[in-house]
């Protein structure tokens, strides 16, 4: 019987490896994973690369992994904010690199790892700081760069709503990057508020079908439930 | 470059929203930048159906909930709470993109630092920062059938409309029009035509404002308000 619930935050990302290529849910506070983030926190992995749209925008956010160090490469769209102290402190020291990207290319990198296309062309970013060094190329005379995708090891999602076997439903604009994280990495983490029985959720709104997620944290238990795991 | 306080002639930003809101076309689907071009939303005359996209995955933004109504998980691209009016959907931030890099906004209106003679826009980077902005900008003007800017004439520094841009480029040659306290000027292949001046505006008070050649469309309609 598939079971992808652990018993809890801490449990799930317990085998994470300093080092390892963790994409993060959110914009901003919606639709953030803050319970796996901070449980990240507590266990300590260091080294990592983080994608995230937002850093700094909450506390809890990836701005906590990186006021405690563990974070080596930051890429995201907007790395400004109130919490963005910790890491401007940290890029002029030169202990963390930061890659700035267009947030549809942000997108469309993650979606193209997850759908198994290695780069792209996107006009998006061509003639501008951003597009330096990247391979250009000219179609239907518009200038357009290549960008290559993102996989990682982890992503840390939320959702509203998961099936046991981890299909899952969102709820209005915590949407956001959840579904595009989920299909590109070697595991995925889905903090949801409730996990239901398999056939609880209508198929015609799963939006992450359960082929793209392998562990789940429920935030508010609904019932009793010993500890599984798998994958 | 002269400096006065900036609300004291031509129109009040409310009246310049109004404006914008007023050049859409019923049925355009339209985003809307954080901040000032925010203020369009509020605008849209009673009756004209403009749906509104929010980069982080909404079609159909409507106003700001009520007090005490507000919802986290419904928010705009400011990350402020907003609601979604009948007939809105949700979707996924690649799809957003992939509405807004396809092509099928009609108009994207947005803030700015600078813009050139030619259309270049400069919005998410000051010169010499750590740290640039770019969230979805360079998405939405390389993207969006056409680019409004919202903004006020000139800025602390001086004029904001130049010959060239000396900060970061958002997108080059990707600027339409542009809305501001002053004048609406439309970028043309013959440079910058003021469509439009602001009460009691005259055109040499615009020019002595802006770094960039302009000139005054024929028929414009407030030709003869100046003062």
């Amino acid at each position: 019987m598939i079971q992808k619930k652990f018993e809890s935050a801490a449990q799930a990302v317990a085998d994470m490896q300093d080092g390892a290529t963790l994409l993060v849910g959110g914009f901003g506070g919606s639709g953030l994973p803050s319970h796996l983030v901070a449980a990240l926190v507590e266990q300590g992995a260091k080294d990592l690369t983080i994608v995230s749209n937002n850093i700094g925008a909450v506390s809890d956010g990836v701005a906590a992994l990186i006021s405690n160090d563990q974070v080596r490469k930051i890429s995201c769209s907007f790395p400004v904010g109130p919490h963005a102290d910790d890491l401007i402190a940290r890029l002029e020291k030169g202990t963390i690199e930061l890659e700035i990207v267009p947030q549809g290319t942000l997108a469309e990198r993650i979606r193209a790892g997850g759908a198994g296309i290695a780069a792209f062309y996107t006009p998006t970013g061509a003639h501008t700081e951003l597009g330096e060094g990247k391979e250009e190329r000219e179609f239907n005379g518009r200038l357009h760069l290549m960008e290559h995708a993102i996989v990682a090891d982890y992503a840390f999602i939320k959702a509203h709503r998961a099936d046991r076997w981890g299909n899952l439903v969102y709820r209005k604009t915590q949407r956001n990057f959840n579904p595009v994280m989920a299909t590109a990495a070697r595991i995925t983490i889905a903090e949801v508020d409730e996990v239901v029985e398999v056939g609880e959720i209508d198929p015609e709104t799963v939006v992450t079908p359960s082929i793209y997620v392998h562990r789940l944290v429920e935030l508010s238990p609904q019932k009793e439930g010993k500890v599984l795991v798998n994958g | 470059m002269v400096k006065e306080p900036k609300e004291t002639i031509g129109w009040t930003m409310p009246e310049l929203a109004s404006k914008v809101a007023h050049d859409l076309e019923d049925g355009w689907f339209v985003n809307l930048g954080i901040g000032l071009p925010t203020l369009v939303a509020d605008s849209i005359p009673e009756g004209k159906e403009i749906i509104l996209h929010s980069e982080n995955g909404l079609l159909g933004l409507g106003p700001k909930p009520e007090p005490g109504e507000e919802d986290w998980d419904l928010v705009n691209a400011g990350k402020e709470p907003i609601t979604l009016l009948p007939g809105g959907v949700y979707f996924s931030q690649s799809e957003s993109f992939a509405m807004i890099r396809g092509g099928h906004i009609d108009a994207a209106v947005l803030g700015a630092f600078q813009v050139s003679q030619r259309g270049d826009l400069a919005s998410w980077k000051l010169p010499n920062t750590l740290l640039g902005r770019v969230g979805g900008a360079m998405d939405l003007t390389a993207g969006a059938k056409r680019v409004f800017l919202f903004m006020q004439h000139t800025s602390k520094q001086g004029p904001k409309i130049v010959e060239e841009c000396t900060y970061p480029l958002t997108t080059p040659g990707c600027v339409d029009r542009i809305y501001t306290n002053l004048a609406v000027i439309e970028v043309t292949d013959d440079g910058l035509v003021v469509r439009e001046l602001a009460p009691g505006v005259t055109f040499d008070y615009v020019q002595e404002r802006t770094a960039a050649p302009l000139t005054l469309q024929a028929d414009n309609p407030s030709e003869k308000v100046g003062v």
